[in-house]
C-alpha cells in the first residue's frame, strides 16, 4: 500500500427509477456473507460521447473471491472491468457519473494517482498481449517501473510470479526465450504472472480465455480459482458455463444495466429476474 | 414477412471461363514480373558502368592519400571520404534525434490542428529541393559566420533528412500494436515510460531503416554542399571550416578537363555507392535481431 487514493463523494445523479431493474445489488439472502468490499461501484455511469454505455450501475466486489460478469456482446461489462482501473480515461470523449470505489476510497478524482491505481488493480486481455521481449523482461516490466533494479530480487519475484501463474515449471530454462515463442495459453499466463509480479489487490480479467483452446481454457480456470485465496478477481467472460465454474457470485448486465447480481449458483439456477433467466437459458444473446 | 411470398431465386452468377481467367491471372503476374526486370535495369547498369569506369584506379592509395596538384598523375580522394563521414555523421547528429522525437510526438500525442500544421510543414520541407536548402543554409549560416564550413553543410543535409526521419518514424510507431500500449498502460506505466520503455524498442527496427535510408540520401547531396560546406582540397576535420567531401569532389574532377581527374572521379563514385551500400548492409545487421 502506497499513498491511499482519497475518498471522493458520490455525486448526486438525477436518476429516473425503474419498474423493471432494481438500481440496487440484490445479494441472495440464502448466500453466505461476503467478505469485505474491496471493489465498488455507486450510482456510476459512463457516456461515450452521447452513447450512454453504463447506466446507473451499482455493484460491490466481496474481497478474495472470483465475480463474473456476464451479458451480451456491447452490453457493457467490458467497459464496467476497465472503469475499474481506469483504462477508459485513454478513450476520448468519455464521461463518467457517481463513483467508483478501491477499499473505501474515491477512484475517479483528478487527483488520484492512475499509475498507483493500476498497480494495485491489475488487468489481463481478451487477446494474451506480451511485450515482444523475453519471459523474464516480460514478468521484470512492472517490477522495474516501480523502481526495482536489484538483480536478485527481480529474480526471485519473477520466479515466485511465474509460480503463481502455473507456468514455472514450463519455462524455468528459457526465461531469456522471446515471450511470443510461447503457446497462446502459456502467453495469457505469462500476462497473469506479469500483472501479480507487482502485487495488486484486484486481478480484472476481460474474457482471459476466449483466445483460447479448450485445454489452454482449463489451466486459465484452475489458475484463477487458485489464485482467489489472495486477490479480488472480476472476469468478464461470454462463456455461461465458464462463469458457473469458476466464478462465486455473478452479475448479469443488458444495455449498460447491472441486470441481477448475486451468488452464482443462486443466480443460475433460481434468477430472480425474468431477462436473467431468459439470458442463461439461451433465449437470447 | 408475413406473407408467404414464393422464394424468388437470383440468377446465377455469370462465370468466365476458367482459361480466361487464367489468362488475366497469367498476364498479371507477368505485368509484375516485367516491372521488377525494369526496376533492374537502372541497378545493373549503374554498378556495372561505375566497376567499368572506376575500378581501374580502384587502389589502397585511393582511400589514405590526399589530392594530387593538377599535373601530378595518382593522388586519393582521403579527405574526401573523411569529409563526407563527418558530415553526414554531423547531420544525423542533428536529425535523428529531432526527427525521431518529431515523429514520435505525431505518432503518440499529435492531434487536432498543431498536429496537422506540423505533419503539413514536413511534407513541404520534404519537397523543397534541395538546392534551395543549400541556399537557405548559405544565408543561415555562411553568411553571418564569415566563411563556408562543414558546419553549414551538416545543418544543410541534417534539413533534408528530417521530412523522411519525421514521417517513417510517425509511420512505423503507429504500426505499433496498441495492445502493447494496453498492456503498459494498466501495469502502471506513465505515457512517456509507455513511449520509451515499449512503443520505441518495438519500432526501433524500422525507425532505424528509414535513419539509414536517409543517411544514404544525405551522402549524395551535392548541390546543398557547393553552397555550404564548399569542398576543400587540404586535409581538415574542423567544422568552421569549409571540409571536403565526396560528391563536390566527383562534381569538380568530373568536370574538370584532365583525364586522370575524370577517371578518378569515377573512382570517387564507385567509392560512395559502396560506402552507402556498405552503411544499409551494417544498418541491416545490426537490427536484425531487434524484435
Amino acid at each position: 500500500m502506497t499513498t491511499p487514493i482519497p475518498v471522493e463523494e458520490a455525486r448526486v445523479v438525477v436518476h429516473t427509477p425503474r419498474q423493471s431493474l432494481p438500481p440496487e445489488r440484490s445479494g441472495p439472502p440464502a448466500a453466505d456473507p461476503p467478505g469485505e468490499t474491496v471493489l465498488a461501484a455507486r450510482h456510476y455511469h459512463l457516456f461515450y460521447g452521447a452513447h450512454h454505455a453504463l447506466k446507473d450501475v451499482s455493484i460491490e466486489i466481496p474481497a478474495r473471491s472470483v465475480t463474473a460478469i456476464i451479458g451480451p456482446s456491447g452490453c457493457g461489462k467490458s467497459t464496467l472491468l476497465r472503469s475499474f482501473n481506469r483504462m477508459n480515461d485513454l478513450i476520448p470523449g468519455v464521461r463518467t457519473e457517481g463513483a467508483l470505489e478501491l477499499a473505501g476510497a474515491g477512484l475517479l478524482g483528478r487527483d488520484v494517482d492512475v499509475v498507483d491505481l493500476r498497480r494495485r488493480v491489475g488487468m489481463v486481455f481478451q487477446r494474451p498481449n506480451p511485450f515482444p521481449r523475453s519471459i523474464f523482461e516480460n514478468v521484470a516490466f512492472g517490477l522495474r517501473l516501480i523502481g526495482l533494479r536489484d538483480r536478485g530480487e527481480l529474480e526471485i519475484r519473477v520466479e515466485d510470479s511465474l509460480r503463481r501463474a502455473a507456468l514455472w515449471d514450463e519455462v524455468r530454462d528459457r526465461l531469456d526465450r522471446p515471450a511470443l515463442a510461447l503457446s497462446g495459453g502459456q502467453q495469457q499466463r505469462l500476462c497473469i504472472a506479469r500483472s501479480l509480479a507487482v502485487e495488486p489487490e484486484v486481478l480484472l480479467m476481460d474474457e482471459p480465455a476466449s483466445a483460447l483452446d479448450p485445454t489452454a481454457t482449463a489451466r486459465i480456470e484452475e489458475l484463477v480459482l487458485d489464485l482467489k485465496s489472495r486477490y479480488t478477481i472480476l472476469v468478464v467472460t461470454h462463456n455461461m458455463q465458464q462463469a458457473a465454474r469458476i466464478s462465486d457470485r455473478t452479475a448479469f448486465m443488458l444495455q449498460g444495466e447491472l441486470v441481477e447480481y448475486g451468488d452464482t449458483r443462486h443466480l443460475f439456477t433460481s434468477p430472480r429476474m425474468k431477462l436473467t433467466e431468459d439470458y442463461i437459458t439461451g433465449r437470447f444473446g | 414477412m408475413t406473407s408467404p411470398a414464393r422464394p424468388r431465386l437470383a440468377p446465377p452468377v455469370p462465370r468466365r471461363s476458367l482459361a480466361a481467367r487464367r489468362a488475366v491471372s497469367h498476364a498479371a503476374i507477368g505485368a509484375c514480373a516485367a516491372a521488377t526486370l525494369l526496376l533492374l535495369v537502372p541497378v545493373v547498369l549503374l554498378v556495372t558502368h561505375l566497376v567499368a569506369h572506376g575500378a581501374a584506379q580502384l587502389r589502397p592509395g585511393f582511400f589514405v592519400r590526399m589530392p594530387k596538384p593538377v599535373g601530378e598523375l595518382g593522388g586519393g580522394m582521403a579527405n574526401a571520404i573523411v569529409g563526407t563521414l563527418v558530415l553526414v555523421g554531423l547531420a544525423a547528429a542533428l536529425a535523428v534525434p529531432v526527427g525521431v522525437g518529431a515523429g514520435l510526438y505525431l505518432a503518440e500525442f499529435g492531434r487536432g490542428r498543431f498536429a496537422a500544421v506540423l505533419r503539413y510543414a514536413v511534407d513541404v520541407l520534404g519537397g523543397v529541393p534541395s538546392i534551395v536548402v543549400g541556399v537557405a543554409a548559405y544565408g543561415l549560416i555562411v553568411v553571418p559566420m564569415g566563411r563556408f564550413s562543414a558546419l553549414a553543410g551538416g545543418v544543410a543535409l541534417a534539413i533534408l533528412m528530417l521530412p523522411m526521419i519525421v514521417r517513417s518514424t510517425e509511420e512505423v510507431v503507429r504500426l505499433v500494436p496498441q495492445s502493447y500500449r494496453q498492456a503498459a498502460l494498466a501495469l502502471g506505466a506513465p505515457g512517456w515510460k509507455v513511449v520509451q520503455s515499449v512503443v520505441l524498442p518495438a519500432a526501433s527496427r524500422g525507425i532505424a531503416t528509414a535513419c539509414m535510408l536517409s543517411v544514404a540520401r544525405a551522402s549524395g547531396e551535392t548541390a546543398p554542399l557547393l553552397f555550404t560546406a564548399l569542398g576543400n582540397r587540404f586535409w581538415s576535420l574542423a567544422l568552421d571550416r569549409p571540409i571536403a567531401s565526396l560528391p563536390v569532389m566527383i562534381f569538380d574532377y568530373a568536370r574538370a578537363p584532365y583525364p586522370d581527374w575524370n577517371a578518378q572521379a569515377w573512382t570517387g563514385a564507385l567509392v560512395l555507392f559502396a560506402l552507402v551500400a556498405a552503411l544499409a548492409g551494417i544498418m541491416r545487421w545490426t537490427t536484425r535481431t531487434i524484435r
